[in-house]
């Protein structure tokens, strides 16, 4: 299992290389960088620009500034926000975090509903529950998550019951560390329903799947044949085979709420690493763009590894070969 | 086999129907039925092994599962030591689950795959004995086991980890755990290989006798149920077309039907 793990590890380095070469190469097929409206000013000298290029490394050719960035990135350097005038790692510690709670919060929130959800609807199948979930699962898989997060920015300023963006209110440093927690949750509520609902209904619909696929096995005849109640054959002998699925797509269930908070960060004002690559995109704040996208990278990858270790747990029969 | 006991039967079914809806009209009627199980009555003894032969689609499987009760009869009786157990809730019929037990057809499939040997043969004591204490139920999950020629080494391996015939040896012990006395063994030989079949009846056999089991056994194979069973039933679209022992089901057939199954087994 060990050997395992490491050679996922492994596996990322030539992942991790290949992104961030790509990243690299493309935007330097975008003409401008960093310098240029600063260059449209007209109270910026030209030898200041010049100065400015040199010290940003930006005169030399684009290959050149990868392998430098690549040397730093190996003694542990990310760069400095040419923007935010402060040290990449530092800057993206305090998204990535902001975006694993929002994340994982919406996932938890999916599960939640999700599991209960399409377990029902398998078991009570062609019920009425079974149509109105399957309807209101298709209605949320069409909605689109920026339109939804729209919406939750309208309904929190008409009614006032939410905050409209931020992760904490203005007063955050001076509450008691329980006010704290309540005011995080408090501005996580929005995001996390938004980002939430389209997962739900994904993993509703994968559950009800699933969980009527193993309801149909031998192994249940054989159960009910015991004599065991049926909320145990339902829990312990169906449920448990079902749910495989559910953990295999956590791993992809974690790259969709990445790109899918990207939308949602920005339309809902939510300091994540989402909101974060895109205005350093916007404005080529280069090493704060490769920065988000190494993190991003890892963050897929350790979800896989994750959901991996995971079904290896839930599931006897999986043997991951060393 | 030696002849049964003569005694009032273990187990009686009178004129059973089970049939199955096809189509729903507007107001979820059923109009039309599939008659999987069309007005059949036979009787098993204590200590007899009734043979139930038939082609796939022709009802057996379906009268396996309604005297165990996973399935409802549509109508007709079924009485267990005389009483009726045919119309009892599932809670009031998990008395009977100790007296009549099932061997599946299919050993890869009939196991689940997340539960150790040790707790697939526990569940049926934890729910049947709730009194037993843990050691006495190990001892008789390790007990069990060795009945059907396996040891307890294999208590914790999951089944995966067996082949066909040891799967099926572990679905018969988990059917003999709760001390049943009729089984009923639905195709429990066709899943596996010739020489493992051999194995397989030998052993129910040998179980048969020391526990004094009775036997409805299910299968499409003629040449099995004639060498074990004691009494033969021939189905055929939901209906019995002939019956009888197997010498005189095997030697004279009176039904076309028979005959062409008799014809189907392969001769060397």
């Amino acid at each position: 299992m060990i050997l395992f793990i490491l050679r996922r590890l492994l596996a990322l380095i030539p992942l991790l290389l290949g992104v961030t070469f790509m990243v690299f190469f493309l935007m330097s097929l975008t003409q401008t960088n960093y310098l240029t409206p600063l260059k449209a000013e007209r109270d910026i000298s030209p030898q200041m620009i010049e100065a400015l290029e040199k010290k940003f490394g930006l005169d030399k050719p684009w290959y050149e500034r990868y392998f430098l960035w690549l040397n730093n990135v190996l003694h542990g350097d990310f760069g400095y926000s040419w923007i935010y005038k402060m040290s990449v790692i530092e800057l993206l510690m305090q998204r990535v975090q902001a975006t694993l709670l929002l994340n994982l919060s919406s996932l938890l929130l999916a599960w939640c509903i999700a599991i209960p959800i399409g377990v029902l609807s398998a078991i009570y199948k062609d019920s009425l529950l079974d149509r109105l979930s399957s309807f209101l699962a298709y209605i949320s898989i069409s909605f689109p998550e920026f339109f939804l997060a729209l919406l939750a920015v309208y309904f929190a300023a008409r009614t006032g019951w939410f905050p409209i963006g931020g992760l904490t209110s203005i007063e955050y440093p001076f509450l008691s560390p329980i006010d704290k927690l309540v005011d995080i949750a408090y501005h996580l509520v929005l995001p996390t329903v938004v980002l939430g609902i389209g997962g739900i209904a994904n993993m509703m619909r994968i559950m009800r799947g699933s969980f009527l696929d193993a309801i149909r096995a031998d192994y249940v005849l054989t159960a009910r044949a015991k004599g065991l109640p049926e909320n145990v054959v339902m829990f312990r002998h169906v449920l448990r085979n079902a749910i495989n699925p559910l953990i295999s797509t956590f791993g992809y269930v974690i790259a969709g709420l990445l790109s899918g908070s990207l939308l949602v960060e920005n339309i809902m004002n939510y300091p994540g690493i989402g909101q974060l690559i895109y205005s350093a995109l916007m404005k080529q704040d280069q090493f704060v763009v490769l920065g988000s996208v190494v993190f991003s990278c890892l963050l897929l990858v350790l979800g896989n590894l994750i959901a991996d270790i995971l079904l290896a747990w839930v599931d006897p029969r999986i043997v991951h070969h060393e | 086999m030696t002849g049964p006991t003569v005694s009032s039967p273990l187990l009686s079914v009178n004129s059973l129907k089970v049939y199955f809806p096809i189509r729903k009209s507007l107001f979820g009627r059923s109009k039309e039925w599939v008659k999987a199980v069309d007005d059949i009555s036979f009787t098993i003894k204590e200590g007899q092994t009734v043979g139930l032969v038939g082609e796939s689609g022709s009802g057996k499987t379906t009268i396996g599962r309604t005297i165990v009760r996973l399935q409802d009869p549509t109508s007709g009786s079924i009485l267990y030591e005389g009483k009726p157990i045919h119309n009892l809730s599932q809670k009031q019929f998990r008395p009977y689950r100790k007296k009549i037990q099932m061997i599946f057809q299919d050993p890869h499939n009939s196991l689940n795959p997340r539960l150790t040997i040790e707790s697939i043969l526990r569940e049926p004591l934890d729910i049947h004995f709730p009194g037993m204490e843990k050691k006495q139920k190990k001892e008789k999950i390790v007990e069990l086991l060795e009945k059907v020629g396996l040891s307890a080494e294999h208590l914790y391996r999951y089944p995966h980890e067996f082949s066909g015939g040891q799967r099926q040896r572990i679905g018969i012990a988990r059917a003999l755990a709760v001390g049943p006395k009729l089984i009923i063994c639905d195709e429990p030989v066709s899943a596996l290989d010739v020489s493992v079949q051999a194995q397989i009846i030998n052993l129910l056999m040998d179980l048969q006798q020391e526990f004094n089991l009775s036997y409805l056994f299910i299968s499409h194979d003629l040449a099995v149920v004639e060498y074990l069973s004691d009494y033969v039933l021939v189905l055929n679209k939901g209906r019995i077309v002939e019956e009888g022992t197997p010498e005189e089901i095997y030697k004279h057939p009176k039904d076309a039907y028979t005959k062409k199954l008799i014809a189907s087994i392969p001769s060397i």
